[in-house]
């Protein structure tokens, strides 16, 4: 008997072990390195004129204080641009310890080693650094004035400008019957993983290897980083992410100034040294993401079919581009989402100002592309007085129209070209679950006794499973244990249950028996990184390839020894037999016994191959073409990315007097093409809501004229609790990709995408008067309300009927 | 994120912990939840050089129930005050407003006399101790003094309490079962600290009217801010004008801080809102119990 398991909600195998408590994060490793702590700029834009660490040399414990004159050679040179492109023309990155210059709060000026964190931070306590003071750049319009600049030499604070424009969307929106013009603004917020950053790195200066810990999304990234930093063959570089309290796209960026300068110090102090980022660190000296402000114009017929579209958006990237500009361009393709607007232009210009890098966060740019769209889409409706679901339905991407060319190119530089999908269905299903049709009736008798109720959706599609590759390794062990390995990290994704399915589903073999690692470059050097919703589809299919070849080496072997065609052959819960006759058969154990054949007998399962006691003396132990051992290296890379898509549905009811929000409903409808287990992709869905509800009503960083971050906490930068995020339902659609052995889609950032759009919606329907702007806290609600009264805020046709 | 260096006691008895405050002045600091002091060490927002832990001392865990009195010793947990049915009996404003104060985890750990030593004005206890006129019994080595409620809050994080002393009581009288109270506040977040909090006490005089009508707000002004307004609502029954008027005229007493939570206007309004809320809410409480009692 076999069980399926692709497909069924199997438990997270690697739970039992986290919540025991037996995690082993980056703090955990490394009791007795040295420890870390840095002075960072408290100053948005200065220059460094003098640093004195005479009192702080005394400290008992210290044990090195590093600024950048200490540097040499590459580790002084600038920190790579990783994501070079042609429309980033005025690229800059940062020194890993500030040379001369800081431009945002909280950049890395001294590194201070001590025998603990409490001694280093005293250190840096008593450290006096003299700064010339400048007037900073904050925000987008400060940047747009350029008054002050962020670069001396980029005199506009203008990174990257680019175009893209599929027909002429200008004239068909002047030759428009209808015409809309909106502006929108969305704010920041940030991955905020409860685990900050952390870097361990070990010395061995006998073999001259560097071994490296870090709390990162991409292990082959840090250590190739490390590498060429130090000046160190790749070969003799190891970087491990233990296990990693969440990521959400701050750990892709990679290699932070503490990634290189901590493997830095160990080889010079010949001493194990680490760093463990604090939350304050992470708030002032990490990364943030989503602020853009868009200006969008539309053009549209009775119907709210949409002929032409132009958008025209400003991108805060923060200080520096190490980055590059994969945020904005990502906002800019995957604006149309579900939808086919006759013509397209956007235009976007990414701009410098004093504050913390901007990169990727879950859903990258994404949920700002959805928000300028879907905020579209309703002020059509409301224009028209059609209903909203009836303005997205015309505009939709027909099933039979897959796979749709949008004639754009994707933030990996290739078409961007829908894969499949089916729209219209789900919002069939999405209406049903949420009782769309229903809710007008319920809203008006709210509305009688005094409440203010609002339905919202918004849609989405996801490029995900970008390129260029993964890859896996399968091996079958002569105890019947099978390893799986691939290079990309874990952070709490699942994977170690996901992969092992596939492995489980496409070998034959019990998920007991199947244990993967992912994340460490001894085991597995060619990777890429866990980011853009790729690893089930990059990692997962490529696992799945080299499970397959491992299955028809297999059942080669077992043909050999059964004396059958292994075409007749299939494997059942770890052994191979022969169809419909099962008591003819061999363990897959056994088969990787006789896989690789042995001189030595050290164990009894090796005697079983030694030469003397298998195989054909005719022929050469290993035939031509073979390799000894039961096991497979495959890879997969993608001639593009495949794109899910989903929309979410939400009630709202907000307090007449205190402008309180509260979520009633939440519903979403997904499709992520077949799902490898459900249970997993609902736990993604659903931390993906969290933070889409997080930045829609609670997150926001408050950046001072100043540049200083006044809510660099807990306390100050809202978090949602549990008890803020509502009750979540989930419908599954499955539209298998065409594009990939498995038929997967991505679904690791799905859920925070339509965040803002869906309760901007949801509000302005209950409130009857338009929300351009998100996120919305009950003080700024309340404002509008009094600004919609004075006449400042357009009245939405529901807000007439509701006079 | 680590404090800076300090001297850590802990003494087994009130003698000894006075001792070591007496000892430290200045440079003492009180160690009873620690949820939020140990955040202000490991901000260094506050380096004390000695801190001294109160919590091995046996009878400051005592929580005192009489007829007339509630005493709270100064390691009483928030969650033993909030789940007593005594208490609640008692005094039942701890209890409503013990019930918005954080989560869980950290009142298991917080104290409650802690809570009101600690002096944020945000904090909810500020505002009843200020509505109820409870007192502060403050210890030192040259003596003890008893501080009630109006005069016990100096301003945010300032208190009578001294150098070297220490809050080693706070008592509440039983209220009056003429007397309803109610807590009600808004916060960006379940258990976060107030944008604003109100906390009301409405006392019924003869044939169910109003004879008393009070209320503290918390998160509003630098201590927690008292209003009377019997005389907007003295001799009246239930007539929503009137909550009105006096909310109103409760708001316009007033002039809350902007921040980046919410502006002055926005907290203005809540005060409003909050204030007639309360009201309301206290005289149902005062229905209900005066109908129990009869
Ligand atoms: C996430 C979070 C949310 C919170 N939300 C709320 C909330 O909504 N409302 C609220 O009211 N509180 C809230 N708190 C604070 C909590 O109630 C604290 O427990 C309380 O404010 C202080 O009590 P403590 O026993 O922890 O005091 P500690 O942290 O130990 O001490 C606080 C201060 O008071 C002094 N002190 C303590 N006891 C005495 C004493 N007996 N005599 C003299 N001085 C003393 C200390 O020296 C110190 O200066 C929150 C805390 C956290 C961490």
């Amino acid at each position: 008997m076999t069980t399926r398991t692709f497909g069924e909600p199997i438990l997270r195998r690697e739970d039992p072990r986290l919540v025991r408590g037996d995690g082993r994060y980056l703090d955990d490793l490394g009791q007795g390195a040295y420890e870390v702590a840095f002075l960072r700029s408290p100053h948005a834009s200065a220059r460094i004129l003098e640093i004195d660490a005479s009192a702080a040399i005394s400290v008992d414990g210290l044990i090195a204080i590093y600024t950048y004159e200490d540097l040499e050679g590459r580790m002084a040179e600038r920190l790579p641009l990783l994501i070079p492109h042609p429309s980033l023309t005025a690229g800059r990155t940062g020194y890993s310890l500030a040379k001369e210059y800081v431009r945002h709060v909280g950049e890395a000026i001294v590194m201070v080693v001590a025998s603990n964190r409490y001694i280093a931070e005293d250190a840096v306590g008593l450290i006096e650094v003299s700064y010339e003071i400048f007037p900073p750049v904050v925000g987008i319009e400060s940047a747009r004035a350029a008054d002050h600049l962020v670069h001396a030499d980029v005199s506009d604070n203008i990174s990257a400008h680019m175009i893209q424009e599929v027909g002429d969307a200008r004239s068909e929106i002047a030759n428009s019957k209808h015409q809309i013009v909106l502006d929108l603004e969305i704010e920041r917020s940030a991955s905020m993983p409860l685990e900050g950053k952390g870097v361990y790195a070990v010395w061995d200066s006998d073999a001259k290897e560097m071994r490296l810990w870090s709390s990162t999304q991409t292990s082959t990234g840090v250590r190739a980083a490390v590498a060429a930093k130090l000046n160190l063959p790749l070969q003799k570089v190891e970087c491990t992410a233990p296990d990693v309290g969440g990521g959400f796209g701050v750990k892709i960026m990679h290699p932070w100034p503490e990634e290189v300068l901590i493997p830095w110090a160990a080889q010079i102090l010949n001493h194990p040294v680490k760093w463990t980022e604090d939350r304050r660190e992470h708030f002032i000296s990490s990364a943030h993401e989503r602020q853009q402000s868009h200006h969008v114009e539309v053009g549209f017929d009775d119907d709210g079919r949409i002929a032409g579209l132009d958008v025209t958006f400003f991108h805060d990237n923060g200080s520096y581009t190490p980055y590059g500009i994969i945020v904005p361009i990502i906002t800019s393709t995957q604006l149309l989402g579900p939808y086919k607007p006759s013509s397209y232009r956007v235009e976007f210009t990414s701009l410098y100002t004093n504050t913390v890098i901007v990169t990727p966060y879950r859903g990258a740019g994404r949920p700002q592309g959805v928000f300028a769209m879907e905020r579209t889409i309703d002020a059509i409706a409301n224009y028209l007085g059609m209903s909203r679901d009836k303005v997205r339905d015309v505009n939709f991407i027909q099933p039979g129209e897959m796979p749709y060319d949008q004639h754009l190119t994707f933030q990996d530089g290739r078409p961007l070209i829908y894969d499949s999908g089916d729209y219209p269905a789900s919002m069939a299903m999405l209406k049903k679950m949420i009782g769309w049709d229903d809710f007008e009736e319920y809203q008006q008798l709210a509305r009688l006794s005094g409440r203010k109720v609002g339905i919202g959706m918004a849609c989405y599609v996801e490029g995900t499973g970008v390129g260029p590759y993964e890859g896996g390794f399968v091996q079958v062990e002569t105890s019947g244990r099978v390893n799986v390995s691939t290079g990309l990290t874990s952070q709490g994704q699942g994977h170690q249950t996901a992969f092992a399915q596939i492995v489980s589903e496409e070998l034959g073999v019990p998920i007991e028996d199947v244990f993967v690692e992912t994340g460490d470059t001894r085991r597995f050097a060619y990777a890429v990184g866990t980011f853009a919703s790729r690893a089930a589809v990059m990692s997962g299919n490529a696992i799945a390839l080299a499970a397959r070849s491992v299955r028809e080496k297999a059942l080669r072997i077992a043909g050999d020894a059964l004396e059958c065609d292994p075409r007749d052959l299939e494997i059942i819960g770890g052994v191979v037999q022969v169809k419909g006759d099962p008591t003819n058969c061999i363990p897959l154990k056994t088969i990787a016994v006789l896989s690789n054949p042995l001189r030595y007998a050290f164990d009894e399962s090796a005697q079983a191959a030694t030469q003397f006691a298998v195989g054909d003396t005719s022929k050469p132990p290993i035939l031509e073409g073979e390799e000894p051992g039961l096991e497979s290296r495959d890879y997969y890379s993608p001639l593009q990315s495949t794109f899910a898509s989903g929309m979410h549905a939400a009630i709202v009811e907000t307090d007449p007097e205190t402008a309180e929000i509260k979520i009633l409903k939440y519903v979403v409808v997904h499709d992520c093409g077949r799902l490898i287990n459900p249970m997993i992709v609902e736990g993604q869905i659903h931390g993906g809501v969290a933070q889409g509800v997080g930045g829609a009503l609670y997150e926001r960083m408050e950046y001072d004229e100043n540049g200083q971050l006044l809510n660099a906490s807990f306390m100050d930068f809202l978090m949602p609790y549990a008890t803020e995020v509502p009750f979540i339902e989930t419908g599954h659609l499955e539209t298998p990709s065409p594009l990939n052995p498995l038929g997967i889609k991505g679904a690791g950032e799905a859920g925070v995408i339509p965040g803002s759009a869906l309760l901007a919606s949801a509000i302005e329907d209950a409130e009857g008067f338009e929300i351009r702007k998100m996120p919305i806290s009950p003080s700024e609600l309340w404002q509008l309300r009094i600004d919609h009264q004075n006449g400042l805020v357009p009245t939405l046709k529901i807000g007439e009927k509701q006079k | 994120m680590k404090p800076a260096p300090f001297e850590y006691v802990r003494p087994r008895t009130r003698a000894g912990v006075l001792a070591a405050l007496a000892a430290a002045g200045e440079d003492g600091k009180v160690l009873a939840g620690g949820q939020s002091l140990i955040p202000l060490l490991s901000m260094r927002l506050a380096s004390p050089k000695v801190l001294v832990d109160i919590n091995l001392v046996p009878d400051f865990s005592a929580l005192k129930i009489s007829p007339t009195h509630v005493e709270i010793g100064p390691t009483v947990r928030h969650q033993e005050l909030l789940t007593s049915e005594a208490v609640r009996k008692a005094v039942p404003l701890l209890a409503q407003a013990l019930s918005y104060v954080a989560h869980p985890v950290i009142r298991n750990r917080g104290t409650s006399v802690g809570s009101i030593a600690h002096a944020d004005p945000s904090g909810e206890l500020t505002a009843v101790l200020s509505l109820l006129d409870g007192v502060v019994t403050i210890e030192g080595q040259d003596g003890t003094r008893e501080v009630t409620g109006s005069d016990f809050f100096l301003g945010p994080l300032e208190s009578a309490i001294n150098s070297g002393e220490m809050a080693t009581r706070v008592t509440f009288g039983r209220l009056p079962t003429t007397m309803g109270t109610a807590c009600v506040e808004v916060s960006r977040r379940h258990g976060d600290y107030a944008l604003v909090g109100v906390c009301a006490a409405i006392v019924l005089g003869e044939d169910h009217q109003i004879d008393r009508a009070r209320i503290s707000l918390f998160s509003v002004g630098p201590t927690p801010i008292v209003i009377d307004v019997s005389g907007i609502l003295k001799g009246i029954r239930i007539d929503s004008k009137h909550w009105r008027e006096a909310a109103r005229f409760i708001a316009s007493s007033v002039d809350p801080d902007g921040d980046i939570h919410a502006t002055t206007a926005y907290r203005k309004n809540l005060v409003e809102v909050l204030s007639k809320r309360g009201l309301q809410c206290a005289y149902q409480n005062a229905l209900d119990r005066v109908a129990v009692k009869q």
